[in-house]
């Protein structure tokens, strides 16, 4: 294989108006994310950044512009890019195992191999004993382990995140962090992870985004100097956390006025 | 107390009501005993009938007019209500016109299935296919309609095909809501065909039902009705113990 030319995902000038003659959500986003990298998006409710990686994942088409995954321009879903939803969007008919294998499944992979799959990502997330469960017997941290397993059985080369955590109370989702950055050091994704949780984004990422309120742009870019594995009260970490929360702050007050 | 002894409690009970209240008719005559049948005239019948073997040819009837109007009916509404759930230009047109027809109480059309079909087999099962047809469609439609957009999101991210959405994705969604349907339209079914039975038919519960009135003969009439209710009843509970199957474990809380 040649290695990777260029960011794995390229964010160009992506606008997005929901209906002409209104303001638009999204002003022309520049952003590159590089291979194996994990960019968390920060940004005051309602400044577009869900919409934004709705439109990297395929599910909405941006008004001017365009996000290249690989070189190539993104036109609708595709497994290449996993997505993990805030709402889980596990399929309540299935199993656990239903749900994780169907992606191998629409691929029809052989049985043996869709197990071998299931099995290897139930672990991951430590959900072996759950596999003939159905979501409706799930708390909701393990829904989302569900459908982080999910994304990652289908191999995608990009995994979106739209607040995955956010449905989630303080102390699961401080536990699924650290799941996910454990994952992280194993699977080395390129990842694109929305989130309103400024702890959350130093904990997680190699560079956090903090965007404009609407339209939303990008204001600054912040590449996290940290360990791979982060100590929440480290000093290094609380002094990220405040000099992001100061740019946030900003954004939230234009909001208010 | 178990609750399928309660039930069988409530139906001894209410048979023990119906006995002492028309005995005791028959003794101050309050209403013509004859209008009152009781329950060992009612059951005099059934067996009359069950040893000749009318009954059972009268039932049989029934109930193949049901199966082929709500077959019908519920593989229209089931096409006919996924197609218009998915596509909206075709709901905008159905809309209107469904809610036209919706609100006209089936058995005002009866007399035009006769004039069209005739008195034979064909206008009973048009008919039942014809009431049963409109509640399914606009059900499965609507439990098409319902189904959350992030499952169809997540399965196009995962791969998935058109065909794979429709067949893995919304027919399993819409599965709860079709099933119930299917369930409304057999009751109603069985509701409907009496009506159907009334008018030309030789054969039936409905038919059953009008030869007691014309042969004066109320204990066929009520015996007629509570076996009536008694399959309706049991088709129910047939039906949900299937429901019960078919959608497995989604719904264990």
């Amino acid at each position: 294989m040649t290695p990777a030319l260029g960011p794995k995902i390229q964010i160009q000038r992506v606008a997005k108006t929901f209906s002409s003659g209104r303001a638009p959500a999204l002003a022309e986003v520049d952003l590159d994310v590089a291979e194996r990298e994990l960019v968390c998006i920060l940004g005051p409710s309602g400044c577009g950044k869900s919409t934004l990686l709705n439109i990297v994942a395929g599910f909405l088409a941006p008004t001017t512009g365009a996000v290249r995954v690989d070189g190539r321009v993104v036109t609708g879903p595709a497994p290449e890019r996993g997505v993990v939803f805030q709402e889980y969007a596990l399929f309540p008919w299935l199993t656990v195992t239903g749900n994780v294998e169907f992606g191998p499944r629409l691929q029809s992979r052989p049985a043996a191999e869709r197990r071998r799959t299931v099995d290897r990502y139930l672990d991951l997330v430590g959900l072996r004993a759950h596999a003939d469960k159905f979501p409706a017997q799930l708390s909701g941290g393990m829904k989302q382990r569900v459908a982080i397993a999910r994304a990652l059985a289908n191999n995608p080369a990009v995994i979106l995140m739209d607040e995955p955590f956010g449905a989630l109370d303080a102390q699961t989702r401080e536990t699924l962090q650290d799941e996910l950055s454990k994952i992280q050091r194993v699977e080395h994704k390129t990842i694109l992870f929305v989130t309103h949780s400024i702890r959350e984004a130093v904990y997680l990422a190699d560079r956090v985004v903090v965007m404009t309120s609407v339209p939303g742009r990008v204001k600054q870019v912040f590449p996290i100097k940290l360990p791979e594995v982060r100590d929440r009260f480290a000093p290094e970490f609380t002094q990220y956390e405040a000099d992001i929360t100061r740019v946030v702050k900003e954004e939230v007050a234009k909001v208010r006025e | 107390m178990r609750s399928s002894a309660v039930r069988a409690v409530a139906i001894l009970g209410g048979l023990v009501l119906w006995a002492v209240f028309t005995a005791a008719n028959a003794r101050v005559e309050l209403v013509n005993p004859v209008l009152l049948p009781t329950p060992v005239e009612v059951g005099r019948v059934a067996l009359d009938l069950t040893a000749s073997g009318e009954l059972a040819r009268h039932v049989l009837t029934s109930l193949w007019r049901v199966v082929q109007g709500f077959g019908l009916a519920a593989v229209a509404a089931l096409g006919l209500g996924v197609l218009v759930g998915l596509c909206v230009p075709l709901r905008l047109m159905a809309e209107p016109v469904i809610e036209l027809l919706r609100p006209i109480p089936p058995l005002a059309f009866l007399p035009m299935f006769l004039v069209w079909f005739g008195l034979g087999e064909a206008s009973k099962v048009a008919f039942i296919g014809y009431t049963t047809f409109f509640p399914m469609f606009v059900a499965i439609a609507a439990s098409v309609l319902r189904i959350d957009v992030v499952l169809l999101r997540a399965a196009a991210s995962l791969g998935a095909t058109r065909a794979d959405l429709v067949r893995r994705v919304m027919l399993p969604a819409a599965l709860p809501g079709i099933v119930v349907a299917l369930r409304v339209g057999v009751g109603l079914a069985l509701f409907v065909i009496v009506g159907a039975e009334f008018m030309g038919a030789d054969a039936g519960l409905g038919h059953l039902i009008m030869e007691g009135r014309t042969f004066f003969n109320p204990a066929q009439i009520v015996m007629g009705a509570l076996l009536l209710g008694l399959l309706g009843s049991l088709v129910n509970t047939l039906l949900l113990a299937a429901e019960r199957r078919l959608l497995g474990g989604r719904a264990a809380a």
